[in-house]
């Protein structure tokens, strides 16, 4: 086809490790057009990222690439270094996953946004900065002749994929390869990126590559999909028949993973659980020994919550806005003030030995499930550790007994608690996480964040996991997200905060249905594209 | 940044304080004296002695006295080279061990960081094993076997450089010695160095200088390299430590006319305040140098700010 920008043919990656060789990418086929976007969509290891790695040449030192791409007749694979560098960072720009980390710490933005038209257009330093100013202004960073000398660490997630944006677009390329581009950023930021790219694509006419693997966001924003798993595309074709008419059994079941369903909201003659009225938090920064500045943060401001039995409370907000810390002092474990009630107890002023006897009853499941399991003990025993403290009476064999049954109640083959952590997938280990809590039998569980880390559709297992057991064992959820598909699905109340403060509260239907507050329907159409 | 400074000049002088409190007790506690020589001095004479160095007061007196003169300067006479003060010997042989010092610590930091970089560059591969495998020979052999070993074998063996001294300072006289007191830091230079570099090779803005068409030349120098002197800069303050202390051994095997030679003897012959000076010196070194290395730590990094 004339209009062919990046044609890809047989491409293939492969990794060689120590556990032998890793084939991630299986001889595809995919082609890009001048100035549509094709989004590439994909769980974890499927290969999406390596593709467009192999393409650019920046695969890991053990990664090999064949096959065939082609950029307008160019041979990419196998192209030596000086050539490719003509190619990356001129014609082909890529924005990455990690707003974070993916600028140089240690220069101003305007020096890095220089350095490559610099490089590719010959500019001097003179015109490349007055060209950075510009392009900050394109992809509006307010006040760019200020902003251009700051460096990467005084500014926001959303304002440093800003400049990755301006960076690329800075030499004009043909092609821009966004690899999941606002994972990593609130949703409200996440929509603003992506009204910029869709705009800037509109304006300037680039093609993009644009990977992702959240749907929601591929429907609204590409013109072609393509579905990988395990290295191979198993579907591909216009946004509207996927979408619409998915062939393949791997998109439906990706199609059908949006997590669904709402929950019945519980009596209010149902007992109160857990009472938190004026809980505040406040941490302060720097200070010390020789002085310095401090800084007061006011975390949690004034909030008021009251969690009855057999109730999920969905308490959504973005980075910041001190959801999870509010969850944390409701437990007792930060120096929050205010007065917490747990069933008939006021533990608002108990010692951490009092607050033992209680802990068994509030279990806590963390959002990182690589980071929240000790390395070095096995499965069975993380899962059975809380017992040695609430229940020192049971016997070696009592613990197994019972890590065996919560192995198989969180759906997880009961031979293999004698493994280590590190042999888990991501969704099994928050299954551990969650195993840990519930076999203690406790009454209160605060889930901070717990699918958040997870491909689509585990994050659906485990929802569907949480749900049985909130059916099975009564329990009662304080349920910490920023994604508000999974909190509609799983709550039947819930608090949106906003900088420490409770903006709006009210039943899952009332919420979703009929936002009142401006805040929560910004929230509302950045998420579900209102 | 300046009034960050005096606050940590200032809070040098407790640590200082703490330094010359304890070294001036434990000396006394070592058994032995000044005076106590192979053919015992007369009655008299010692008595005389004593009283001329306050010997005879209690030691809290003595202690006082010392301070008092510390604080203002004074560093006291020598008990053993009585027609000197302490300050005058520190000062005669400080520019020897400056000039040692400072090669030293040159040859371990640039040595130490282009090697360690080209390992990185090349992980895994022979070189980098290689590389590796002698400075990890150089981080376990202390300085005291390795510099009478280099000077059996170039001096005495080759005859290629000469066993000692000083002689006019040129680079013959110097070589040895340079390399005894630089070889084992610069084996951990090239190992914090080739770690960090390892690391920030795979930082994601590294891939982002990639993508972006930068020369490998640009990205390892100008982006990699940086950000991986942050964590080897926070470690010049040992170093140089290590290489303050190390002299005192180097410069007594090469016999090179240095501060770290007065240390030596000044201990042998319980010379109170020569040993006592030189302890000064060094703490005030050492306080000084770390202090350097935090401000360079700030010019690397720009999100260090110090107020």
């Amino acid at each position: 086809m004339a209009d062919t920008l990046l044609d890809i043919r047989g491409l293939d990656v492969r990794f060689s490790t120590p556990a032998g060789e890793v084939h991630a990418v299986k001889g595809i086929d995919l082609q890009v057009n001048k100035g549509e976007t094709l989004a590439i969509v994909g769980e974890s290891g499927s290969g999406k990222s390596q593709t467009m790695m192999a393409i650019m040449g920046l695969l890991a030192a053990n990664g090999r690439a064949g096959g065939s791409a082609k950029f307008q007749g160019q041979e990419m694979i196998g192209l030596p270094l000086g050539k490719l560098n003509r190619i990356r960072g001129a014609r082909i720009t890529m924005i990455f996953q990690e707003p974070m980390t993916s600028l140089d710490p240690l220069y101003r933005i305007g020096k890095q946004l220089a350095e490559p038209m610099m490089r590719h257009r010959g500019l001097t330093a003179k015109a490349a900065r007055a060209r950075a100013i510009e392009l900050l202004k394109l992809v509006k960073i307010p006040d760019p002749e200020r902003r251009v000398d700051s460096y990467p660490y005084e500014m926001s997630g959303g304002q440093r994929q800003r400049v990755m944006i301006a960076m690329a677009l800075a030499n004009d390329p043909e092609l821009l390869i966004a690899d999941e581009p606002t994972t990593a950023l609130d949703v409200t930021i996440q929509a603003q990126i992506l009204e910029l790219l869709a705009e800037l694509k509109a304006r300037i006419g680039l093609a993009i590559v644009f990977i992702s693997h959240d749907l929601g966001i591929v429907r609204r924003f590409a013109d072609r999909v393509a579905v990988m798993r395990t290295g191979e595309v198993v579907e591909s074709g216009t946004v509207a028949e996927i979408f619409s008419n998915p062939q393949h059994p791997y998109t439906k079941m990706l199609l059908a993973a949006e997590p669904t369903g709402r929950k019945a909201p519980v009596p209010d003659s149902a007992p109160v659980l857990l009472e938190g009225r004026d809980v505040d938090v406040r941490f302060t920064m720097g200070g010390g020994f020789l002085g310095g500045k401090r800084l007061d943060i006011h975390a949690v401001d004034n909030v008021d919550i009251r969690l009855r039995e057999g109730q999920t409370i969905g308490i959504v907000g973005e980075s910041g806005s001190g959801k999870s810390t509010l969850g944390r002092a409701l437990l007792r474990l930060n120096h929050g003030t205010g007065a917490i009630r747990f069933e008939n107890d006021d533990i608002s002023e108990a010692t951490r030995q009092e607050m033992r006897k209680h802990r068994r009853e509030m279990q806590l499941v963390f959002q990182d499930p690589f980071g929240s399991l000790s390395p070095r003990m096995t499965a069975g025993q993380i899962v059975t550790e809380g017992l040695l403290v609430h229940e020192p009476q049971l016997s070696k064999a009592d613990r197994d007994l019972r890590a065996i049954r919560a192995f198989m109640e969180v759906g997880l083959d009961p031979t293999t608690r004698n493994r280590y952590p590190h042999e888990f997938s991501g969704g099994q280990r928050q299954r551990i996480a969650i195993a840990r809590a519930i076999i203690l039998k406790p009454k209160v569980v605060v889930l901070d964040e717990p699918t958040s880390a997870l491909d689509r559709s585990v994050q659906k297992q485990i929802v569907d996991l949480l749900r049985d057991l909130q059916e099975k064992h009564g329990l009662s959820y304080l349920f910490i997200s920023h994604d508000l598909a999974v909190v509609r699905a799983l709550s039947d109340y819930i608090i949106v905060m906003k900088s420490g403060k409770i903006v709006e509260e009210g039943s899952t239907d009332q919420i979703f249905d009929a936002p009142r507050e401006g805040y929560t329907r910004e929230l509302m159409a950045a998420a579900f594209g209102k | 940044m300046l009034r960050y400074v005096l606050r940590r000049l200032l809070s040098a002088v407790p640590t200082i304080f703490i330094v010359v409190t304890l070294s001036f007790f434990l000396m006394r506690v070592a058994p032995g004296g000044p005076f106590n020589l192979e053919r015992p001095l007369e009655p008299q004479v010692l008595e005389n002695l004593k009283r001329a160095f306050l010997l005879d007061q209690p030691l809290v007196v003595q202690y006082g006295h010392y301070l008092w003169n510390l604080a203002h300067g004074d560093l006291g006479p020598s008990f053993i080279y009585r027609d000197f003060t302490v300050s005058e010997l520190i000062g005669k042989s400080l520019p020897y061990s400056m000039t040692l010092g400072a090669w030293a610590l040159l040859v371990a930091v640039f040595g130490g960081i282009a090697i360690g970089s080209y390992a990185a560059l090349r992980q895994n591969s022979f070189v980098d094993y290689a590389v590796m495998s002698v400075a990890s020979f150089g981080i376990t052999v202390p300085n005291f076997v390795l510099a009478p070993i280099l000077s059996f074998v170039f001096a005495v063996v080759l005859h290629w450089l000469p066993a000692g001294g000083w002689g006019d300072g040129g680079p013959a006289n110097l070589v040895l010695p340079v390399i005894s007191l630089a070889l084992p830091q610069l084996a951990v230079f090239a190992r914090i160095t080739r770690g960090s570099m390892i690391e920030t090779l795979r930082a994601d803005h590294i891939r982002t200088a990639r993508a972006y068409g930068l020369p490998t030349r640009v990205v390892v120098v100008v982006h990699a390299m940086r950000a991986a002197l942050v964590p080897a800069v926070s470690y010049l303050g040992p170093v140089a430590a290590a290489v303050l202390t190390g002299s005192v051994v180097v410069e007594t095997v090469y016999s090179l006319p240095g501060v770290g030679r007065y240390f030596v003897l000044g201990a042998l012959n319980r010379d109170y305040t020569l040993v006592m000076g030189t302890v000064v010196l060094i703490s005030v070194f050492i306080v000084v140098f770390n202090l350097l290395v935090d401000i360079l730590y700030a010019v690397l990094d720009p999100r260090v700010r110090y107020e």
